[in-house]
């Protein structure tokens, strides 16, 4: 969230072209095959009088077991004597009809209840979401079955209360979906402006439940044409009603005396379920583009260029000529930092400013070594008391990382992970860079909270994230970074994400501990008030370069470059109000401050 | 806790209630059909009424229904119509089957997937393929093909395996391990294809997220940040899918135990539905909604000892 990178392809665009994502699927040859195989059964299926001989139901003696290419039955006789080819293609129709009456009940059922459920929120959701409580609450197939009584088995009565059993799952989709679009601005804004409430779903809910609902349905036909077949070869249903269940249950108990009247329906009710999950695959991609990828943890960015040995030794840490790019949606490199260079001397406080997406964050991130996978070092060096940290592996940077480099992160309640106690975490901490016993790492924390200023540190210990404050969370994860008196302190808009008046008592700890321990500290901000309040120099950053750097008292009294002229002119007197591009419609995900 | 596990038990048991209650209800349609199928086609009227009197099939639903409530709770099931043998033994007897098989194969699934999902999410590369490819090769087929393709391959054609039958774990674990194998393996592939897509996706959410960077810059190792702490923030979704899973392995189960000839639940309910014998018919479906029940409850305390913020007492 608080990476620039992150907003970069990763999102696919709620709004994309319709065209497009035709055009995009169109060209998927997997689509093409699958989309065309499904049809062309499909056709066969409402051609079944006029491309067979026989009737599916037919039986004729001297046909019994008859081989392939029998005169007039092209793929021979079953053991009743019908017409399996004719059996085959009628198949196809019961499977079809199968599968969109199951759909379409799980999809009209969960789509409106969806769409109410999650629009209206409140009561409304809490009753659908417990009469969906209930259906999910039905044991599935088994039902199926014992209701066989009022159903009779019929194949169309029992895809109905399938369709029902599948309800929940579209319904859950369309909801979490709805939820979404509900809390953004734009439908706020819609509402304001009087819309009624069915426009609102159609014209704003509606095109964004779309996509998920389409990609759902070729995997609810598949589970719907699955389940009739195993039910028919159960036995549920009409022996007349021809379909591949039915045909491979006479196969199987057939299969000695002849495979191949197995190996038929078989075949085709694989490649009818593989094509639509094939299907389903394709129109995923095409409609919601790239799924995020994995990427390994801890893998480090690489340099490809020879780090060049830096001039300024004397530095505790220092930065040169560091260059880094992330891959655009294209795959095609995009730099972010172009030539960063900055050196840090031991226990100053250097401010590096610059306005959002200007690269400070991420140079903070190169320096500890926890750059996202896709993101590459392609040139430059970092070195740390003159060892050089670009391309060291990662076990050599986890060395590194906590006792002499330690981050305080800007939003603390993200990263403070939610599933365990704060005790846990801090702990946990210590004992990574220190060779302290449990108990002993303990002692320590709770010394560490009751330093940092935390009132109760003992009762602190055992509560979770979500039970404290955002002011208490970043006091819990400075004690978290300063556990193991680190030289270098790298603090990313520490004050940012806190109220005004905590943002003085951060820096005051900061400070204090600063004093205390003696440790150089690099403090990105966007704010000149914390860099007078706190800063020895400063370097001011844009687009992934230094262009200014200096004592913080020559750069605010005599400022050289254009850039931070125009920075500082935009400071209001006495304040520390920030002078954003207005934030665009429905980018809401981008809150004040981060990155 | 010990309030919410009351409240959940309660929910849960509100739930039973009004699923046995919809199917009674749903089955009461078809009562008339019963009594002919237990006398015959040929039956006076007069043996009909007789039979319907007894059955208690003249008195409203609501009374029939409690009646049959009232000997639930009593622990009385009732007896077979056509065969006379009591509800709950015939049921347990089939359950034991179909749950050998249902549990193997979720515990097996789970194991797998976890162990895929995890490894794809944070090794990438070949692993990531690997799993992706197994998802995808598992949902392609549907269950009945690849339990008759491995049938026809192990234990017909490589005679490695039995084909059919069930030996009770208590009278030769090593047969009952051989009679289980083939429709164990046919439900972990379904499972593993579904569970393991749900973990790799929640995971690759989850290592993306800011605390992990920021455990990586206290120095805490990787397989720390991956087994513990992603690993348990990516269990809800999982658990969610676990529970749905559940349902589909059992309902998987009732049709390729006929493959297998497994004397589970799958024919006995399709024999008891086809004579209509609806005493068996609802100790079918208390049975198996108690089950469904006491999984989903299951899942949900597991779900909040995990996430401090589920818990709610």
């Amino acid at each position: 969230m608080s990476s620039e990178p992150a907003l970069i392809g990763t999102e696919a665009a709620p709004a994309a072209p319709k065209r497009s994502a035709l055009r995009r699927l169109i060209r998927d040859p997997q689509a093409d095959i699958t989309a065309g195989l499904l049809l062309v059964f499909v056709i066969l299926g409402l051609l079944a009088p006029w491309v067979t001989g026989h009737g599916p139901n037919e039986a004729v003696l001297s046909a019994v077991n008859a081989p392939v290419g029998t005169p007039g039955y092209p793929l021979g006789g079953d053991q009743n004597g019908r017409d399996i080819w004719a059996r085959l293609i009628y198949s196809i129709n019961t499977s079809v009809l199968s599968a969109l009456i199951g759909t379409g009940v799980a999809i009209a059922v969960g789509l409106s209840c969806g769409l109410i459920g999650g629009y209206f929120g409140g009561r409304v959701r809490g009753a659908i979401e417990w009469v969906f409580n209930l259906i999910m609450t039905f044991p599935g197939i088994l039902l199926l079955i014992v209701l066989m009584p009022l159903t009779r088995g019929d194949f169309r009565v029992t895809m109905l209360i399938f369709g029902v059993l599948l309800a929940p799952g579209t319904y859950r989709l369309v909801r979490n979906v709805t939820v979404g679009v509900r809390n953004e601005l734009y439908v706020d804004a819609a509402r304001v402006a009087g819309l009624s409430t069915l426009r609102i779903l159609g014209r704003h809910v509606m095109p964004v439940v779309r996509g998920p609902v389409i990609i759902s349905t070729a995997f609810l036909m598949g589970s719907a044409i699955s389940v009739q077949a195993g039910l028919a070869f159960l036995g549920v249903g009409s022996s007349d009603v021809p379909s591949f269940g039915a045909m491979i249950s006479y196969g199987f108990l057939n299969l000695y005396v002849d495979p191949l009247q197995f190996v038929w329906p078989a075949l085709l009710l694989g490649v009818s379920t593989a094509s639509l999950v094939l299907l389903g695959n394709s129109l995923r991609d095409a409609l919601e583009g790239a799924r995020p990828k994995a990427s390994k943890v801890g893998a480090t960015a690489r340099a490809k260029a020879v780090p060049r040995s830096g001039d300024d030794a004397g530095a505790l840490l220092s930065i040169r000529d560091l260059r880094l790019s992330y891959p655009d949606p294209g795959g095609e490199p995009k730099p972010v930092l172009n030539g960063v260079s900055v050196t840090l001397n031991a226990g100053e406080t250097l401010g590096l400013v610059g306005e959002s997406g200007s690269g400070k964050t991420q140079t903070a991130f190169a320096v500890l070594g926890v750059l996202p996978a896709e993101a590459t070092v392609t040139e430059g060096s970092i070195r740390l008391d003159g060892r050089e940290l670009v391309g060291l592996p990662e076990r050599g940077l986890r060395a590194l990382r906590g006792r002499e480099i330690a981050y305080v992160p800007q939003e603390p309640m993200s990263n403070l992970d939610p599933s365990f106690t704060i005790g846990a975490q801090v702990v946990e901490g210590i004992r990574a860079t220190t060779a302290m016993s449990r108990s002993a790492a303990r002692a320590r924390a709770l010394e560490l909270l009751g330093h940092v200023g935390i009132a109760d540190p003992r009762r602190t210990m055992g509560l979770y994230p979500h039970q404290i404050s955002g002011g208490m969370a970043q006091r819990v994860l400075i004690a978290s970074a300063v556990a193991s008196r680190p030289r270098v302190l790298i603090a990313d808009e520490p004050t940012t994400a806190l109220d005004v008046t905590i943002q003085a008592e951060i820096l005051d700890l900061l400070r204090e501990l600063q004093r205390e321990m003696g440790m150089a500290i690099l403090l990105v901000t966007h704010n000149f008030g914390v860099v007078a309040d706190i800063c020895d120099r400063m370097a001011v950053m844009q687009d992934g370069r230094i262009v200014e750097s200096g004592t913080v008292l020559d750069v605010f009294r005599e400022p050289r470059h254009p850039y931070t002229k125009k920075l500082l002119a935009s400071i209001l007197d006495e304040s520390v109000v920030r002078e954003d591009p207005p934030v665009l419609i429905g980018d809401t995900t981008r809150g004040p401050g981060h990155g | 806790m010990v309030s919410y596990i009351l409240r959940r038990v309660a929910t849960g048991l509100v739930l039973a209630v009004l699923v046995t209650f919809i199917t009674f209800w749903l089955l009461s349609f078809s009562f008339d059909g019963v009594v002919t199928n237990v006398l015959g086609p040929a039956a006076s009227p007069d043996a009909v009424e007789a039979m319907r009197e007894q059955l208690g099939l003249n008195r409203p639903l609501f009374a029939q229904y409690f009646e049959w409530l009232g000997g639930v709770l009593r622990g009385d099931f009732g007896v077979s119509l056509f065969t006379s043998e009591p509800v709950a033994t015939a049921v347990s007897a089939r359950l034991g089957v179909t749950l050998s098989i249902v549990l193997v194969a979720l515990v097996l699934s789970v194991v797998v997937s976890v162990l895929l999902g995890v490894l794809a999410a944070s090794r990438a590369g070949a692993v990531d393929r690997l799993a992706q490819g197994v998802s995808l090769t598992g949902l392609l087929l549907p269950n009945l093909l690849i339990a008759i393709v491995l049938v026809v391959v192990f234990a017909i054609n490589a005679r490695l395996l039995p084909a059919t039958g069930y030996t009770p774990f208590g009278e030769d674990p090593v047969r009952w391990a051989a009679s289980i194998t083939i429709p164990v393996t046919v439900l972990v592939i379904n499972g593993v294809a579904n569970m393991a897509a749900q973990v790799r996706g929640t995971m690759i959410g989850e290592l993306r997220k800011d605390y992990v960077r920021t455990l990586r810059t206290r120095g805490v190792p990787t397989w720390s940040i991956v087994y513990k702490h992603a690993l348990r923030n990516a269990a809800a979704p999982a658990l969610v899918v676990l529970s749905l899973e559940f349902l589909a392995m059992l309902g998987g189960a009732l049709i390729i135990e006929n493959v297998f000839a497994l004397p589970g639940f799958g024919s006995f309910a399709f024999n008891s539905s086809i004579q209509g014998d609806i005493p068996v018919i609802m100790g079918i479906t208390v049975f198996s909604v108690m089950l469904v029940v006491g999984v989903n409850l299951l899942i949900d305390l597991v779900n909040g000892w995990l996430n401090p913020k589920a818990r709610i007492y």
